[in-house]
């Protein structure tokens, strides 16, 4: 049976399109200092370090994580490097979870980066071979005929993703860390902000940022001593599938369906629109969000986008289920710690630490992460309750 | 941590060039041979997969993606990777085993480092200021590290011509290995230096290839009814990257992890060293603390095949085999990664 | 089709970028001085004195703020001696890699030494900076060290520049790669420049992959049986990209189509044109237009792109489910 672990401290850096001030050492480092300073801990006090991040050709440093070594204070211990696609974040959280989890370490460190502006996220993501598939556009070009195929099937009106677009920013803009910051947004504005990848417009997709998001998890004895809240981490779960099979279910995969059903049969959750209070799901363009409303079971098939246009996932309108209150993947994204932010975001709802966007009254939530096709998922439940 | 049992090993013959098998063609056969030797019908008759592998060998993002098209993943399957050597997918492993969220796994590493100059890649995996636009090869660094222990006197050029006589000559018997052969010290030192103190033979070979291993507790590996080696600790340390702040002569990390794990708390009959270069199985041989009367690298070691993100999973790999053959009753298994054995991970195994 | 082995496909390619690196105060302090021609490391709480400075303490892990600025000479410490330089190496004669303790400092730092000849390195002799000609603000402003002579001096230092200091460096990284397709993309790509569009199929649930890349994924067994597909086509799905990619001369706005080849079970990319991008929908029936063949290569793009034809839309839940010749498969 696994170990009782909980988040006992969170640190993340500013979001932005080029943190110039900084090394790469000094952005994860930032990080990382924020998350002791939030548990009240020293190096000492940490017994393993794990990295993540997405691919290395971002930055242009094969297994970075050995050079981070001395900016993280790991000299003399454990170290282990998850790359999952852009689940990473979340299944790095996982992983270091586990650590505590097996009962071999009491209390861990976490770290997810990536430092975007170093390169060009498109070239980075999808660096020509030869022989390989000639029409390469982005993560875009990938996942708009997924979407197109999602509007088809549910009859969704037009602007949901533009409601999901609006929503997430004017959410970004009550977070101090967030890159985008659009408090007057419209969804004229993103109406009109231009096609990039019809049926994606330019403001109903992800920026570019740099960024590193860190966390201390901590065994059961050790979280009851820590000196703020911890968040209980009550559920853990990763599924992955191929890239492409002959009838995959791309709407809808089932490898999201089955990691959902995983993490709630663990966390004790029967109905998750009832009993989670709030979620950090990775919502990369807008549409995602009504197709993993239906995906995680917050609504049935083809209903998911009712939820968004009724402004259930709403913090600002008073939804009862906000979903990114932080701004999501819309408003900030470090591809690498995206996932790991999600996970972090849901742990500082639990436990009340969210300032402007806290959802009041949240004491259990969900973060979430995926990566590559929509084929890797990484999601755990956190609550303000042990059991 | 608990009891863990390795109950199949497989390894694809090591090759200089894999020439027209992608990832996946390397990937398939060492996948099907693990789970046709533990028995099993296919991937979901394990609770977790994880791999180890590294993008900039064959310069292409996302590497394992197309690994997992090797797998049968349909339905989904729980599955991680490390950017790494799969011994440290092996250790992501085993955390989930003892925490309970698995009874098995399959652990798979793969490289294909042909395509690429290897000794250049790897140099920008150093500090990317003040090192990697030097483009310091790794057998350049690594001869410094061994100019190094020469001068501290910790090892003579006859030392090392030793560990690659033996490697070659115990790779005989190794129908995977890429170098084998019997040369005598005197033979090999008569090469001239490549570079220098490094002669050619002191370094590894450039090696394509794959291996794949399975787990699981041991009470899973008596209802399967498998012959098993037990691993019964397994430790990973990592040092500073400045390797001027390193004493280069010894391996502190490796040294912190055997204590950790108890190499010397008994007999050791086999070891299996992540020494890609002669001198650093010595310097790794003194840091573990084994005496003459253990047997290194019986397969030939990395000197004779070294698969990068597989190197490390073969020398676990290759001490189970040999317990589970009665070869041995007690052995340890070093693997390393990063720079000049910048970080390092020991585990003990034992017969059942 | 005959199952041939498929001749070896091999390209060279490079891998690279121009990186943009900002390097934080510490890094940044360092190169700066390196511009000006000066040596800059700092002091670590137990007195050690690092050169180049680290960010970061590597026994304590705190922070190191205190600069001080250190002699350009220094002693060998370890070396490795490299006769042939490789082309990334960035001095085009024998030279030595070093490990070179500057005097007044506690910790090596690596660089290349020029001494010539390996006969003239040792461990232990003494070394001085070689400043490049013109100097930026990078670690390679130090060209090299050299044996320090009796008639060596240090060479008069400029006054130091007005510049802004340094906090950013570009950082080209490019490595050269001789890539290999895989077997059945090898088959599928000599087929293409025969003009022939061809799949995988799965031993196991028979299902055809165009292009074919080495294995089922969803079986995990090799699908190198090679069937002739159909030069038609149905649109699964769809999207108009308006914005260039990166590498490729076509102008937007175009359809880019998930395509099912008749016969197929999986779709893939390409172009779809000759009609207005507004016309194209999910269901509609397109048609292989391939270029000339003397322009047929080992690439998608022999076939120009699809363009529509005048048959019936195929409901979505049928796409994928045609036999090569087009008719529904309800095995």
């Amino acid at each position: 049976m696994a170990e009782l672990a909980a988040v006992v401290g969170v640190g993340q850096t500013k979001y932005q399109t080029k943190r110039s001030d900084v090394s790469i050492a000094g952005l994860v480092r930032e990080a990382a200092v924020n998350a002791l300073k939030d548990a009240e801990l020293t190096w000492d006090d940490i017994d393993a370090v794990i990295v993540g991040k997405a691919p290395d050709m971002f930055e242009g440093i094969i297994m970075p994580e050995a050079y981070l070594t001395d900016a993280l204070g790991c000299n003399g211990k454990p170290m282990l490097r998850v790359h999952t696609a852009g689940s990473v974040g979340g299944s790095t959280a996982i992983v270091a979870a586990s650590y505590v989890q097996s009962g071999m370490f009491k209390r861990i460190l976490t770290v997810a980066f990536e430092k975007q502006s170093e390169s060009n996220a498109m070239w980075a993501l999808s660096n020509p071979q030869p022989f390989s598939p000639h029409l390469n556009a982005g993560a875009g070009g990938y996942f708009a005929p997924i979407i197109r195929e999602y509007m088809r099937r549910s009859n969704a009106p037009y602007n949901a993703g533009i409601r999901v677009a609006t929503k997430d920013r004017l959410h970004g803009a009550l977070n101090p860390l967030a890159h985008l910051k659009l408090g007057e947004i419209t969804e004229e504005q993103v109406e009109h902000s231009g096609m990039l990848w019809d049926p994606i417009r330019m403001l109903e997709s992800c920026p570019s940022s740099d960024g590193a998001c860190a966390m201390i998890i901590a065994n059961e004895e050790l979280a009851e001593q820590s000196p703020k809240k911890p968040a209980w981490i009550r559920g853990t779960a990763m599924r992955s599938e191929p890239t492409m099979f002959a009838e995959r279910e791309e709407v809808n995969p089932l490898a999201g369906r089955q990691c959902a059903a995983d993490v709630y049969q663990q966390a004790g959750i029967t109905n998750p629109r009832k009993e989670i209070d709030c979620a950090e799901i990775y919502v990369p363009f807008s549409w995602y969000e009504p197709m993993w409303l239906e995906n995680l079971g917050f609504a049935e098939e083809g209903e998911g986008w009712k939820l968004t246009m009724d402004n259930v996932t709403s913090l600002i309108d008073g939804g009862d289920t906000p979903w990114n209150p932080s701004g999501g993947v819309l408003s900030s994204n470090p591809i690498g710690a995206s996932g790991m932010i999600r996970f972090a975001e849901a742990a500082q709802q639990v436990r009340g630490e969210c300032g402007d966007h806290q959802v009041p009254g949240a004491k259990t939530a969900m973060g979430h992460a995926y990566g590559g096709g929509a084929q890797f998922y990484a999601m755990w439940i956190v609550s303000s309750d042990k059991s | 941590m608990r009891d863990i049992a390795v109950v199949a090993y497989a390894q694809n013959p090591i090759v200089r060039d894999a020439g027209a098998n992608n990832e996946v063609e390397l990937i398939m056969p060492v996948v099907n041979e693990v789970l046709k030797e533990a028995g099993l019908k296919d991937i979901h008759d394990v609770d977790f997969t994880c791999s180890g592998s590294c993008d900039y060998l064959q310069g292409a993002a996302f590497a394992f993606v197309a690994g997992v098209d090797a797998l049968g993943a349909v339905p989904p399957i729980k599955e991680s990777h490390v950017e790494m050597d799969a011994a440290w997918a092996l250790y992501e492993s085993i955390l989930k085993i003892n925490m309970g969220a698995a009874e098995s796994a399959l652990i798979y590493g793969f490289a294909k480092s042909s395509p690429g100059k290897l000794a250049q890649v790897l140099s920008q995996q150093l500090d990317p200021y003040y090192y990697s636009p030097l483009w310091p090869d790794v057998v350049s660094l690594n001869a410094m590290q061994a100019r190094s222990a020469m001068e501290a006197g910790v090892l003579t050029e006859e030392d090392m011509a030793e560990v690659v006589s033996r490697s070659r000559a115990n790779a005989k018997s190794n129908d995977k290995a890429q170098l084998s052969g019997d040369y005598s010290v005197e033979q090999l030192l008569e090469e001239p230096e490549y570079i220098a103190p490094l002669r050619k033979h002191d370094c590894p070979p450039v090696s394509d290839g794959a291996s794949a291993m399975i787990i699981c507790t041991v009470e899973k590996a008596k209802e399967w009814g498998l012959p098993y080696a037990v691993i019964k600790a397994m430790d990973h340390r990592i040092e500073t990257h400045n390797f001027g702040a390193r004493d280069l002569t010894v391996s502190e990390s490796t040294a912190i992890a055997a204590e950790a794990v108890g190499v010397n708390s008994a007999k050791v009959d086999v070891a299996e060293i992540h020494a890609p270069f002669s001198h650093q199985e010595i310097i790794l041989k003194k840091a573990l603390g084994l005496g003459d009367d253990t047997v290194v690298n019986p397969s030939g070691g990395p000197l004779a095949g070294n698969v990068m993100m597989a190197a490390g999973l073969d020398r676990i790999g290759e001490v189970a085999r040999r317990i589970i053959n009665g070869e041995a009753k007690r052995g340890v298994a070093h693997a390393t990664s990063g720079p000049c054995l910048q970080h390092n991970m020991v585990t003990v195994l034992e017969a059942e | 089709m005959p199952q041939n082995e498929p001749e070896v496909l091999s390209q060279a390619f490079t891998l690279g970028y121009t990186y943009t690196r900002s390097t934080g105060p510490v890094v940044g302090q360092f190169l700066t001085g390196l511009r000006d021609r000066k040596l800059i490391g700092n002091k670590a709480s137990d007195g050690k004195v690092y050169v180049p400075p680290m960010e970061y303490d590597p026994k304590t892990a705190e922070a190191i703020t205190d600069f001080v600025d250190v002699a350009e000479t220094g002693v060998v410490k370890t070396w490795s001696w490299v006769n042939e330089p490789n082309e990334k190496h960035l001095l085009r004669k024998p030279f030595a890699f070093a490990m070179i303790q500057l005097d007044g400092t506690d910790v090596p730092m690596l660089h290349m030494v020029d001494a010539g000849s390996q006969d003239a390195m040792s461990t232990g002799m003494k070394v001085q900076v070689r400043w490049a000609d013109e100097t930026q603000g990078l670690i390679t402003d130090i060209a090299c060290f050299e044996p320090v002579t009796e008639d060596s001096k240090v060479a008069e230092k400029p006054a130091a520049s007005d510049l802004e200091p340094i906090t950013g460096v570009e950082s080209p990284v490019y490595l050269e790669y001789n890539f290999t397709a895989g077997k059945a993309t090898a088959t599928f790509l000599s087929n293409i420049k025969k003009g022939k569009l061809t799949g995988g199929k799965c031993s196991e649930c028979s299902a055809v992959y165009v292009p074919p890349r080495g294995s089922c994924p969803a079986c995990g067994v090799a699908n190198d049986e090679n069937v002739e597909l159909s030069n038609k086509a149905t649109v699964q799905s769809f999207t108009i990209i308006s914005i260039p990619i990166p590498g490729n001369p076509i102008k937007p706005p175009f359809v880019v189509a998930n395509l099912m080849v008749d016969g197929a079970h999986q779709s893939f990319l390409h172009i779809v044109s000759g009609c207005e991008n507004s016309d194209v929908r999910i269901g509609m029936r397109v048609e292989a237009v391939w270029k000339p063949e003397e322009e047929w290569t080992h690439a998608m793009e022999s076939i120009a792109y699809f363009q529509p034809i005048d048959e019936p839309d195929i409901p979505r839940e049928e796409i994928g489910r045609l036999t090569p010749k087009g008719e529904k498969n309800d095995a």
